[in-house]
């Protein structure tokens, strides 16, 4: 009877997850501009690194352009920042529609909506990715798809990293009021430059090296270069990525919660705006 | 009948003891002890700030207490919330269903957040019951404030609560559809034995619909009675010249601390 109950537990956890996805894939196909604003910024970001790592190329005859070093990163940097940014759009929708109140009214647990959050991150960047990639293969010959195996632990360990950043950005947002958006944009942007998207780690002073290699996308990065240059996956740098983003991900959720029952104590769910 | 075989007493559908709430150094409900008997119809009066938000708010799990205790149908609501947030539900004009979907699709969400079994059936009825039928495939974005209400309420039906928590529901709608909506939550509360709390600041709503008026300033209950008594107490005509009465008199000093919301 526990089993069954536990099941059926299950079953109305998935139901409502499921049911918040549809309510943004209703939202996504209502509107063209947001389903066309996830194609049309990876796609322009990659013909421009795409165009310059064609010029640098031919221009320096430089093996990690040849190989595809730029377009590469750019294209995982747009899973991290794009996943990032399709966990707190969904949830700044809410906040936008003042429909949180609501949600929160239903039986719809703090965890079920932080995993639809998740669901909807990944559909966001599959909408941008695939396409995009597909370009990259016509545009420059990159296929990014020949990394196989190898980019599923990438992605895994780019969306945990996009996921403990959205949760602090949506939990910063759900306590401080919509005057806080702007960290959706701003707050990966911070990652940029320290964790080696299109230069080796060894190209950062020595103290931000220590700094880079506490951030778990640094060694996806890494592991994307020893692919395309040296033709080795290198598991190790994975598992450690897996290590950290188990960490942050684990204080994310902790932060959110935290920040989720301030918002309740504080009235924040009523008075959600700036 | 033997006292053996008499029904035990129904528990409340809502019961909060000694329920605090501070908002740093404003107290928005101090003190508030309250029994709200299930099937019945209450209306919880105020001035703006009163409080009346605030502990609706609180009857839901939206904000929590500062101190105090509320169990809505048996549940404790700081402990055990997820328990009982299927069997109820809420409706305000103020709190708008998301613009860009249909009323199919924003019930089809709500119906299955809240687990509603036969959703399409459930849909097909309410939108039946409330005349929405030839709206459903309409964004709400595009709906009349009229139609709008109707949606919300459609919402607020959908899992057939047992408790309904009501804003202000006729808020801004013409004197017709008002008394239309009015007439369907009577209908429905008949009907399903379902416990409705009002917030209003229509006198001449709550006169017809509430068969027990709770009147709040600053944060406390100050009268509690009949509609019909409280108007015989206060030698006035209607319920609007009880709520001036009652609104123009000085407040209490606040007995839990803190300068109060006036």
């Amino acid at each position: 009877m526990s089993s069954d109950a536990g099941s059926g537990d299950l079953r109305a956890r998935a139901s409502r997850v499921a049911a918040m996805v549809q309510r943004h894939w209703y939202l996504l196909r209502h509107s063209w501009p947001r389903a066309l604003e996830l194609v049309y910024w990876p796609t322009v970001q990659m013909l421009m690194w795409g165009f310059l790592q064609a010029w640098l190329s031919r221009t320096t005859g430089s093996a990690a352009t040849a190989a595809g070093a730029f377009i590469g990163g750019i294209l995982l940097w747009d899973v991290l920042f794009r996943g990032q940014l399709g966990f707190s759009i969904t949830f700044l929708e809410e906040m936008w529609a003042r429909n949180l109140g609501h949600l929160m009214m239903t039986p719809l647990r703090p965890g079920e909506f932080v995993a639809s959050l998740m669901v909807m991150s990944v559909i966001r960047v599959a909408i941008g990715f695939v396409p995009v990639t597909l370009l990259a293969i016509w545009f420059f010959g990159f296929n990014l798809w020949t990394l196989g195996l190898a980019l599923v632990a990438f992605f895994a360990n780019l969306f945990l990293t996009s996921w403990s950043i959205g949760l602090v950005v949506s939990g910063l947002v759900l306590r401080n009021g919509l005057g806080a958006e702007n960290l959706a944009w701003s707050l990966i942007f911070l990652l940029l430059p320290l964790c080696c998207v299109y230069y080796p780690l060894e190209t950062l002073p020595g103290w931000l090296q220590a700094v880079s290699l506490c951030l778990a996308p640094t060694y996806v990065f890494e592991g994307m270069r020893a692919l395309l240059l040296d033709h080795a996956y290198r598991a190790d740098l994975m598992l450690r990525a897996l290590a950290l983003n188990a960490i942050y991900f684990t204080l994310a959720c902790a932060a959110f919660s935290r920040l989720f029952a301030a918002a309740r104590r504080t009235g924040a769910l009523l008075q959600i705006g700036e | 009948m033997s006292p053996m075989l008499q029904q035990p007493a129904r528990e409340p559908a809502i019961r909060i003891d000694n329920l605090v709430k501070r908002y740093g150094p404003v107290t928005a409900v101090a003190g508030l002890d309250l029994e709200i008997a299930a099937g019945s119809v209450t209306a919880l009066l105020g001035g703006n700030g009163a409080g009346k938000t605030t502990t609706i708010a609180m009857i839901m799990g939206l904000v929590l207490p500062s101190q105090g205790c509320i169990r809505v149908l048996g549940h404790d609501m700081l402990r055990d919330r997820y328990g009982v947030l299927a069997r109820m539900n809420f409706e305000s004009p103020y709190v708008e269903m998301p613009l860009r979907l249909t009323v199919r699709q924003n019930l089809a969400v709500f119906a299955r957040l809240y687990g509603v079994p036969g959703p399409v059936e459930r849909i097909r009825t309410v939108a039946r019951d409330l005349e929405l039928e030839s709206l459903l495939d309409r964004p709400v974005g595009r709906l009349s404030a009229g139609q709008k209400t109707r949606v919300s309420l459609a919402k607020a039906l959908i899992n057939e609560p047992e408790l309904l928590l009501l804003d202000e529901p006729t808020a801004s709608l013409d004197p017709d559809t008002a008394d239309w909506v009015r007439a369907h939550i009577e209908d429905y509360a008949r009907a399903r034995g379902a416990t409705v709390l009002l917030a209003s600041h229509n006198m001449a709503e709550v006169e017809r619909m509430a068969g027990r008026v709770l009147m709040m300033k600053a944060g406390r209950i100050v009268d509690d009675d009949t509609p019909a008594r409280l108007i015989a107490r206060y030698g006035r005509s209607n319920l609007e010249e009880v709520f001036l009465d009652i609104a123009r008199a000085p407040s209490q000093p606040d007995l839990a601390g803190g300068e109060t919301r006036a």
